[in-house]
């Protein structure tokens, strides 16, 4: 899978055919194949186009989308949209950051979860909603968000475990 | 054969559709010929979603709330034996029309125009599309009409823009026709960036060959050859399917060289918003298209003159482009029939916020606030008081309850401080306190303001310092004069429809619940009981278990109890900080 978005990725650098107006789908792709826009990318797409690297920085700062930072393998995404707010999102928000130990727009330490606030996910009927990664979660209470959030941590610990036992095994 | 159909837009995935779809897909492959299955967008009632619909011979049956156990038995007593889950049908009408199930009277007080295929055609099918009558109207604009002929058709509809300052689009569309250039463009603005709002999401993920088919039709009218349909980067199910459809229609002959033998070209590609909110100001939305950071620009020119790349340019709205095949193929009679003098046709609503029955409803213009929030969206929550309406999200603002016999339209709306808005319509009950609520969508404004004017940049954080404050129980005197003051500057001296409709939130509230901000600034309490910093918190000892997870939180050492006794706070050393609430399993702690 990686290999096919790097070709991606390079391939779209590659293909670049002096159209104007692709710089923001250019750093999209970048972005989909690192998961973050990296130093070297951004003096990659600026020596193909020919835009100076101020101006790539410039608009990668304007948008909300862009990354400049890795992220954790878990995004959380808390919706702060109008119908979330009105039902309990800050209490959901505050919950999230206390169960992972984080605030807004951090990493955890061990790199597995990311936190953010979205404005709308668009099932304001199922309010408060979060997204981990590309599930939905809705009609949430501190305590489901919390059990929600512990659920991925027991996820990862046991495949941790299950990997060490692999090692231990291979030890053997 | 049963025609069954599983509502799969973001509402019902995100209420499990998929796992429903596997379960009736794997049933089909055990018994293979006993039904057909297909999917389709939002039909609406989003409150009771997963749905599952039963077609056959002009009946439907919609299920709701289905969970695979569910299609299991939808499959074994509907499909199988013929009889309906009486509990589980949450609408129905037979073939001679008689209407049941549940939900009936949701969809009695509307008129579905621009949903006319929502819910009820495949969207990844162009084929349904055709079948419904799609297309027939492009059909008829190319082969029918002159370019003026369609401009006047529009005219005389009263069609008016629904992106929420609601300019009259067939004028909008003969200015952009009279310009001459080499080159024009259309553009869908698709940016939806009300947050709290759906509606156009629920249009491109559940129709959007009705968008295409609108913006083929003004390229047409204008004598344009090339469109572009921006899209937010967070409706990633919406750009799937639009990409199909694109695919589909170029494929059909209804995109691309010489268009039904008509000598007419036109092709549309889909460009990604990449998350700002000014990228919804048209001026802004050319900008990101051109790969810039989207600042809007003074107007004059405007777009019909000067738009996408300098060239003369039609910006309208996913719902504008989605009603105009309807009034191509019904005429423009048929559409004004519906609406207000002024404001003719339907509009599509989000119904959120502390109502009952959630979701997209579609009304003639002129229905009033009331209807909307009772008769369709079934009351509030927990039989809760009704406060207020909020409408056009941070660019609107709150419309009281004891005005709710206001009529939706252009007229009506701004007579009250609000705005149409895109269509977001949020419920608010009576725990909703107006100050939190203003300053809510300011912290939003504000850090989306683009910060190239100063009066936006500055005045709107100004205001959100000063509200902030007031929910912090730091309120000055003087300081509600000062937000008005303010605000109106703000209004008067920004650059774009941003910063000029930033201060509404604030200028709404203070205007219909000033004593709201006075109890919150003269006695330092919330009425509304909701800002934290002004309120008291307790225990509740039949709900409390004792874990004593709280005290470990209380940083101020303020609650006390025995582990296994139900604990108490002590309200003076309280600094109101929350965490006992956040972090009680039981919901034991409340605040008063
Ligand atoms: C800050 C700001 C945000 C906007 N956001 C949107 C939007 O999300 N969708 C939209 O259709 N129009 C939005 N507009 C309005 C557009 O500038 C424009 O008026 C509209 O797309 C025209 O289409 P219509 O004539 O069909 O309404 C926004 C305007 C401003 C000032
Ligand atoms: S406001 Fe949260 S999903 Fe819409």
């Amino acid at each position: 899978m990686a290999a096919r978005d790097s070709d991606r990725f390079t391939y779209r650098l590659w293909r670049y055919d002096g159209a104007q107006g692709e710089l923001i789908p250019l750093l999209q792709s970048a972005q989909d194949h690192f998961g973050y826009i990296p130093r070297r990318a951004i003096s990659y797409i600026s020596s193909v186009t020919g835009i100076p690297e101020s101006d790539v920085y410039g608009v990668i700062t304007f948008y909300s989308q862009f990354r400049l930072q890795p992220m954790g393998k878990y995004l959380v995404r808390v919706c702060a949209g109008t119908a979330c707010h009105v039902s309990g999102a800050k209490m959901i928000i505050e919950t999230v950051q206390d169960e992972l130990g984080i605030e807004v727009g951090d990493t955890t330490g061990d790199g597995l979860f990311t936190l953010n606030t979205v404005a709308c996910i668009g099932c304001c009927s199922l309010a408060p909603v979060i997204m981990v990664n590309d599930e939905t979660h809705g009609r949430l209470d501190p305590a489901s968000v919390r059990k929600i959030i512990r659920k991925y941590k027991r996820a990862e610990e046991e495949t941790r475990r299950e990997e060490s036992v692999a090692t231990c095994d291979d030890e053997t | 054969m049963k025609k069954v159909i599983v509502g799969m837009g973001t509402c019902g995935l995100s209420a499990g559709a998929q796992a429903v779809y596997d379960k009736l897909d794997e049933i089909l492959k055990e018994h293979p010929g006993t039904f057909s299955l297909s999917h389709t967008g939002c039909i609406g009632m989003c409150y009771r979603e997963p749905l599952v619909e039963i077609r056959e011979n002009g009946c439907r049956t919609i299920y709701g709330e289905v969970t695979p156990d569910v299609s299991d038995e939808i499959y074994k007593e509907h499909i199988v034996d013929g009889k309906t889950l009486s509990d589980h049908v949450v609408y129905s009408i037979d073939s001679a029309g008689d209407c049941g199930g549940s939900e009936a009277d949701y969809l009695e007080l509307q008129k579905r125009i621009v949903l006319r295929n929502c819910g009820t055609c495949n969207p990844e099918s162009i084929d349904e599309y055709e079948a419904a009558g799609g297309y027939e109207a492009l059909r008829k604009s190319l082969l029918k009409m002159k370019p003026g002929d369609i401009i006047e058709e529009i005219k005389n509809s009263g069609l008016r823009g629904r992106g929420g300052a609601g300019f009259p689009t067939g004028l909008k569309w003969s200015f952009a026709a009279q310009n001459e250039s080499d080159i024009k463009y259309v553009v869908c603005n698709a940016d939806e960036g009300d947050p709290g709002a759906f509606m156009d999401r629920s249009v491109l993920e559940g129709d959007p060959h009705s968008v295409l088919e609108g913006m083929i039709i003004c390229g047409r009218a204008i004598g344009a050859s090339s469109g572009y349909i921006y899209c937010r980067a967070e409706y990633p199910l919406a750009i799937h399917r639009l990409t199909i459809a694109i695919d589909a229609a170029r494929a059909k002959g209804y995109l691309g060289k010489n268009i039904l033998g008509s000598g007419f070209d036109f092709d549309l590609k889909i460009k990604q918003g990449a998350g700002a909110f000014v990228c919804g100001e048209e001026t802004a939305l050319f900008a990101s298209i051109e790969g810039k950071r989207g600042m809007p620009r003074i107007r004059p020119p405007f777009p019909a003159e000067k738009g996408l790349w300098g060239k003369p340019t039609n910006n309208n709205n996913v719902e504008t482009y989605a009603n105009i095949p309807w009034i191509i193929a019904n005429g423009s009679e048929a559409y004004a029939a519906f609406g207000t003098e002024k404001s003719k046709g339907t509009k599509v609503f989000a119904l959120a916020g502390k109502v009952v029955r959630g979701g997209l409803a579609e009304v003639p213009m002129g229905t009033t606030i009331h209807d909307l929030v009772f008769k369709i969206g079934g009351g509030i929550k927990q039989g809760k008081g009704f406060k207020a309406v909020q409408m056009g999200g941070p660019s609107g603002g709150c419309i009281p309850a004891a005005m709710d016999e206001t009529q939706v339209d252009f007229e009506s709306i701004p007579a009250t401080g609000a705005i149409m808005g895109s269509g977001g319509l949020v419920v608010l009950d009576e725990t909703a306190c107006m100050v939190e609520i203003a300053r809510f969508f300011l912290d939003f404004t504000q850090s989306e303001s683009c910060g190239r004017c100063t009066f936006c940049r500055i005045g709107t954080r100004r205001m959100l310092e000063i509200l902030t404050r007031i929910s912090m129980g730091e309120g000055q005197s003087g300081d509600i004069e000062k937000l008005v003051e303010f605000g109106e500057q703000v209004r008067e001296a920004s650059l774009c429809g941003l910063g000029q409709s930033a201060p509404n939130p604030a200028l709404t509230t203070i205007r219909y619940y000033r004593d709201e901000y006075e109890a919150h600034i003269k006695e330092k309490c919330c009425p509304a009981g909701s800002c934290t910093a002004l309120v008291d918190f307790y225990i509740d000892p039949e709900k409390c278990t004792g874990c004593t997870l709280c005290v470990k939180k209380c940083s101020v050492e303020a609650i006390a109890g025995e582990r296994k006794e139900p604990h108490t706070i002590d309200i003076e050393k309280c600094v109101r900080c929350g965490q006992c609430i956040s972090s009680c399993k039981f919901e034991a702690v409340y605040t008063k």
